[in-house]
């Protein structure tokens, strides 16, 4: 495997043939092109969505140039979090410091859009250059009454997945600042949907229609009041575990919230994720509207979802995204519609996700942890794959080997979780595995 | 313009949807169009990725570049040894013939010495046939845009590569961030004219590359570092734009350098887009050959004089803002003040705060414009709020406007995020002139039909 560096090998297991543990949760080896972003990535994805609030980057302009709606999740309401806001640092604040510049900057923010809080990301020099971000942010609170919270996200201070927890740390700083500490009976928060595409509004639509009480969604079409009170809800269901896992364990500890892991993604996944909000309310009403509702979905998907099976059936997939629940959940679905696993990995998984990852996969299948376009290449030629799921960082690998893509990340416009998303998974997949086009790349 | 200045009173500190990005953006591109070259950007690994993001957006193509990966504890003891273990690891991986580093905001405040680091490296390593060539610019994200980046790297190229021997026929060209599709009209120009062109940088296939099947480790193509040595010994360079990487009193571009330390004679005029600026540039071809432009290039022009008679009337009043690198906003209005389009508003993220003068004096625009440099895309959106423009002319992000306003947006320059074809639209020369006024045309007629009561079939 002469294309996968030396300390990167334990990061790679084929099925059934390597005996190693798959090594994960490590930061990037200097020199390969890693997929993933950093620590300020992280916390700005997860962030992004909430719409009411201002978010403010403070540092240099690549930063917030680079994220500027970078992310498809879209609000039903306020729209604020579209834009991109940067303080734009030049070498006078890198010099004298930048302070000054960000409390005016924040103060003439939040007076000409009237947000509910505002986020302060502070990236990789400001630290450096001794920022004291945290003071600047408690004086604005309270010259403008609007809560600043600082997210302390200097990209080299980790991973993009320690971003997750920066984020995390943050939305505590909302949680439990509103309303009485009386739990509302059988209500939910949604934790780590970014309503891509309005994924948000079909589960929404779910819940409440087995009678689940929904307080908050976090982040996806977020609303800064709506996470005050999130700890009023008597369940956390949370999806993306990987970036979102630790608020639900944070709530968990202050303030008694169980949770519960779930994915959206596939039919399967999915009906597990409403059965079980049922199960966990112990409420036959909710019980019976669940298994209504999954009856009536599937009874009409199923058999819109056999053309595709029959027509994808002995197809190969590699699947290479940010997060390791949702890689678990593509396997379960592409097995729905014919297609097989030949390779899947993930930029952040843990210990816990890959053995889920091993033990759903057929062998031979190959696990991979935070690749690099040589190494995935490499990879999903060895296993004659016809089709690549990622991002748009994978996009060209798949397109320049002659393969398939769909994108399962920010960019997608088309809502694939939910029943309704697993149909238009199918269509998606259906699409670029028979595209006329191909013909002209094979033989060449 | 009473609301201009209102809009000024409200002006702020921050910058909202910014009309820019960073300077490491244009070393990479650079790189890019260096053979054999590996970018390589010195700081945290969430640079290299967004920028790899971004670009990948627009070209539709594969965009390696690899990063040092900072981590806390580089961030304390300096970047040494990330970069050495980065090299190795790029030079396992790709076998490169030069890896192109770019320094970020973070690794310039810690003060890692770039020149000190590669020294040490290449010392250690002397005598390893596979090391790669290895040059570095220093690219703080907090001085200029992606356009000093771009710049300030060719220039460092041509710096470490130029030699002089005996004056060859070539001639240097410094065309500036262009598409791919124009840089690969330039070639064909050269080619008829007869001249060898060395370009610098020539991503003209590397980042429109043809399908192979293969997922290129190295695609091939690229200004090679033997005609980066040539630089030194060329005829002549020739430059398109004014402004450059002129942000600073320090700056210098390649074509000045060559000129000051080699005496290759540097011939500097405006992005050729539109008749005005393409007939100044053949006008130097035939200077430089001492032949008379080829008859396909006068065929060009006399059909694009045709076309803009065709145009006209659709065309002629209309207001338009554009907006980009300030170079190129400067070639456009060149071209739109030929064919009778008003700009009622040129801005750019660029703050080298030349673009006013450089404006007024070398295209002399018929009617006032509002010229504002250091602008961003809100600040662009309140202006057409006030000033309604029939059309907006520059890149895909500033669709938004468009949308909210109504107006239609014509899509130039870089980035397209939102479209195909980013790599493959021409802007210079007549060929390139010629597609640029049937898109502004088109858009307006296009505007113009689906406003109509009637859903008329002729124009």
């Amino acid at each position: 495997m002469e294309s996968i560096l030396k300390d990167r090998q334990n990061q790679v297991l084929t099925k059934g043939i390597d005996s190693h543990e798959l090594s994960c949760d490590k930061s990037s080896l200097a020199g390969s092109v890693s997929q993933r972003a950093c620590v300020f990535c992280g916390s700005r994805v997860v962030l992004y969505p909430i719409a009411d609030a201002l978010h403010l980057v403070h540092g240099p302009i690549g930063c917030a140039a680079y994220t500027w709606d970078i992310r498809g999740a879209l609000s039903s309401g306020p729209q604020i979090h579209r834009l991109s806001f940067s303080t734009d640092i030049k070498e006078e604040q890198v010099v004298f410091g930048g302070e000054k510049t960000l409390k005016k900057a924040l103060i003439e923010l939040i007076d000409a859009y009237n947000p509910k809080a505002a986020f302060v990301y502070s990236t990789c020099i400001v630290d450096l250059i001794g920022d004291d971000v945290e003071s600047v942010c408690k004086s604005v609170t309270k010259t403008t009454g609007v809560e600043v919270i600082t997210v302390q996200a200097p990209g080299f201070a980790g991973t993009k997945k320690d971003g997750y927890k920066v984020a995390c740390d943050a939305l505590m700083k909302l949680v439990g600042s509103k309303g009485t500490n009386e739990t509302i009976p059988n209500s939910i928060n949604i934790i780590g949907d970014f309503n891509l595409a309005g994924e948000l509004y079909l589960l929404r639509d779910y819940y409440e229609k087995m009678g689940v009480h929904i307080v908050a969604t976090i982040t996806g079409d977020g609303r800064v009041d709506d996470i005050r009170q999130a700890h009023k809800a008597a369940l956390n269901i949370v999806q993306c575990s990987g970036s979102m896992s630790n608020l639900a364990v944070q709530m968990e500890k202050k303030y008694q919230i169980p949770n519960m892991r779930v994915s959206y993604f596939g039919i399967e996944d999915m009906s597990d994720a409403l059965y079980g909000v049922a199960r966990f309310f112990d409420n036959k009403d909710m019980m019976d509207k669940a298994i209504e509702l999954v009856k009536t979905e599937v009874s009409d998907l199923l058999p819109k979802l056999e053309f595709y099976k029959k027509a994808l059936k002995g197809k190969k997939a590699a699947i290479y995204v940010g997060g390791a629940f949702k890689a678990i959940s593509l396997i379960k679905a592409l097995r729905m519609i014919g297609v097989k696993t030949v390779v899947v990995g993930s930029q952040t998984g843990n210990k816990e996700d890959y053995l889920t990852m091993k033990n759903l996969s057929d062998e031979g299948t190959i696990l991979v942890d935070d690749t690099n376009p040589l190494e995935l290449t490499q990879l999903v030629k060895r296993t004659n794959a016809d089709i690549l799921i990622g991002g748009v960082k994978e996009r060209p690998i798949a397109y320049k080997l002659g393969l398939g893509f769909c994108d399962h990340n920010h960019e997608r416009k088309l809502a694939l979780a939910g029943y309704e998303g697993m149909l238009n998974f199918a269509k998606e997949i259906y699409g670029t595995a028979m595209s006329p086009v191909f013909q002209f790349t094979k033989n060449k | 313009m009473e609301t201009l200045k209102e809009i000024k009173s409200k002006e702020f500190t921050s910058t909202r949807n910014a009309c820019k990005v960073c300077t490491p953006l244009g070393a990479s591109v650079v790189y890019k169009g260096i053979e054999g070259c590996v970018p390589l950007i010195h700081g945290s690994q969430g640079c290299a990725t967004y920028i790899r993001r971004y670009l990948i957006s627009h070209y539709k193509e594969p965009v390696d570049i690899a990063s040092t990966n900072f981590t806390e504890e580089t961030a304390i003891f300096g970047g040494e040894k990330n970069l050495f273990i980065a090299i190795k690891n790029v030079t396992k991986q790709y076998n490169p013939k030069i890896i192109g580093i770019a320094t970020t905001c973070l690794s310039e405040v810690i003060g890692d010495d770039m020149r000190k680091i590669i020294h040490r490296y290449k010392t250690e390593n002397e005598g390893d046939t596979n090391l790669p060539e290895l040059v570095f610019v220093n690219t703080p994200s907090f001085m200029g845009t992606h356009i000093n980046g771009f710049h300030d790297t060719i220039l460092s190229l041509v710096k470490a590569f130029a030699t002089h021997k005996k004056t060859t026929q070539s001639v240097n060209i410094f065309p500036g961030f262009l598409s791919p599709a124009d840089l690969q009209l330039l070639k064909e120009i050269f080619a008829d004219v007869a001249i060898n062109p060395i370009m610098v940088p020539d991503y003209s296939d590397i980042l429109d590359n043809e399908y192979t099947g293969e997922y290129e480790k190295l695609p091939k193509g690229g200004t090679t570092i033997k005609e980066l040595q040539e630089t030194g010994s060329a005829k002549a360079s020739i430059e398109f734009g004014y402004i450059l990487n002129k942000s600073n009193a320090k700056s210098q571009t390649a074509a000045e350098f060559l000129e000051a330390d080699f005496g290759v004679p540097r011939i500097n005029f405006n992005i050729p887009i539109g008749i005005n600026a393409t007939d100044a540039f053949f006008s130097e071809l035939e200077k430089l050959t001492n032949t008379k432009t080829p008859e396909k290039y006068t065929k060009q022009r006399g059909k694009l004089v045709d076309a803009y008679v065709d145009g006209h009337k659709y065309v002629f009043g209309k207001k338009a803002v554009v907006y980009g690198e300030e170079d190129f906003v400067i070639a456009m209005i060149s071209f739109l003040e030929e064919i009778g389009i008003e700009t009622v508003l040129c801005a750019s993220g660029g703050d080298s705060g030349l673009l006013k003068n450089v404006i007024q004096e070398k295209i002399k625009p018929r009617k006032t414009i509002n010229i504002h440099d250091n602008f961003d895309f809100e600040e662009i959106a309140t202006v057409c709020k006030e000033l309604k423009p029939d059309i907006l002319i520059g890149n895909s992000k500033g669709y938004y406007i468009a949308r909210e306003l109504g107006i239609p947006l014509a899509r130039v320059g870089f980035p397209i995020h939102d479209r195909l074809g980013g790599s493959r639209i021409k802007h210079i020369g007549y060929e390139g002139t010629q597609q640029l006024f049937d898109t502004i045309a088109n858009t307006l007629i296009q505007q113009m039909q689906e406003n109509s009561p009637v859903g008329y079939k002729y124009m």
